[in-house]
């Protein structure tokens, strides 16, 4: 199905992904009665946070994590997307590092489970980096930088 | 053990397929839902949309939940409050995630898709969240 106006987006992949990773949210909070956070839960399985998350089932979600992205693409014959060269990738995953620690979480934690809760926190994080997003590749592109193949 | 470990890692799973499926592992797809300005590609808020929805739907049932289904105690964060902290590092974060297109979901999940560069951007994520505890031992 086709969006118009933008025929490159994929809305019913995304409904579908988004329906998959609240459910997989819905998992953790019901079953766990925890925060399914991405940059929360690596922390801890790396014992770079203070939680008192078990390291077992921290590791056990972030292994999942590219266990399902296997079983999706052993699934299906699309190419494999291009990624940043390796200095974009270390620039930019220093910043996401820090800045999801200092933030106490990214997209998944604030924008997924904290926004669906109404959390001021939450709201206000999303906000700020959507907002530093957009800008990010906004002014790049004004400059003329390209990070992806 | 297993119940510490099966939730997280069905959890997990189901969560890496779903960043998958709807296309934050390529980031590509990913700059161009942060390329508002210019040519921009909205698939990313469908995949907010949906999560956000389903996920709404569990937190209304959780509050009728004495405890979760396979552990004892819910472990919610409580805060409330805004901090500096709080906005100057999600604003760090997105502009990471500007620069290569990857948060941290994404960045494990594309440890199955295209394991060099994903490793190289989740090593430099770890240094990063190291950097921040050297700096704030109890952070």
């Amino acid at each position: 199905m086709m969006l118009p106006g933008f025929p490159d987006a994929a809305p019913v992949s995304g409904l579908i992904g988004g329906v998959l990773i609240g459910l997989a949210a819905a998992i953790m909070l019901l079953g766990a009665g925890r925060i399914a956070g991405v940059s929360g839960i690596a922390a801890r399985a790396f014992g770079l946070t203070d939680s008192s998350l078990p390291r077992a089932g921290a590791w056990a979600f972030v292994i999942g994590l590219p266990l399902g992205a296997l079983v999706v693409t052993s699934q299906t014959a699309a190419p494999a997307p291009a990624f940043a060269g390796t200095v974009p990738l270390i620039i930019a995953g220093l910043i996401v590092g820090a800045g999801t620690r200092l933030g106490s979480g990214c997209t998944s934690g604030h924008g997924v489970c904290g926004m669906s809760r109404l959390s001021q926190r939450s709201l206000v994080a999303t906000a700020t980096f959507m907002i530093t997003g957009f800008a990010t590749v906004a002014v790049m592109n004004a400059l003329g930088i390209e990070v992806l193949p | 053990m297993i119940r510490e470990t099966l939730v997280p890692l069905i959890s997990g799973t189901i969560f890496g397929a779903g960043l998958t499926i709807g296309g934050m592992t390529d980031p590509a797809r990913v700059r161009g839902f942060l390329d508002l300005f210019g040519d921009w590609d909205p698939t990313l808020a469908f995949v907010m949309g949906g999560a956000v929805l389903v996920m709404a739907l569990a937190w209304t049932v959780q509050r009728r939940m004495q405890r979760p289904a396979f552990a004892d105690a819910f472990s919610l964060p409580g805060r409330n409050d805004l901090t500096h902290r709080l906005v100057g590092g999600s604003a760090l974060f997105g502009i990471g995630w500007g620069i290569a297109g990857l948060c941290p979901g994404p960045g494990f999940a594309a440890l199955a898709i295209a394991p060099g560069s994903a490793a190289v951007f989740v090593a430099a994520m770890l240094a990063g969240m190291l950097a921040v505890r050297m700096i704030e031992p109890r952070g």
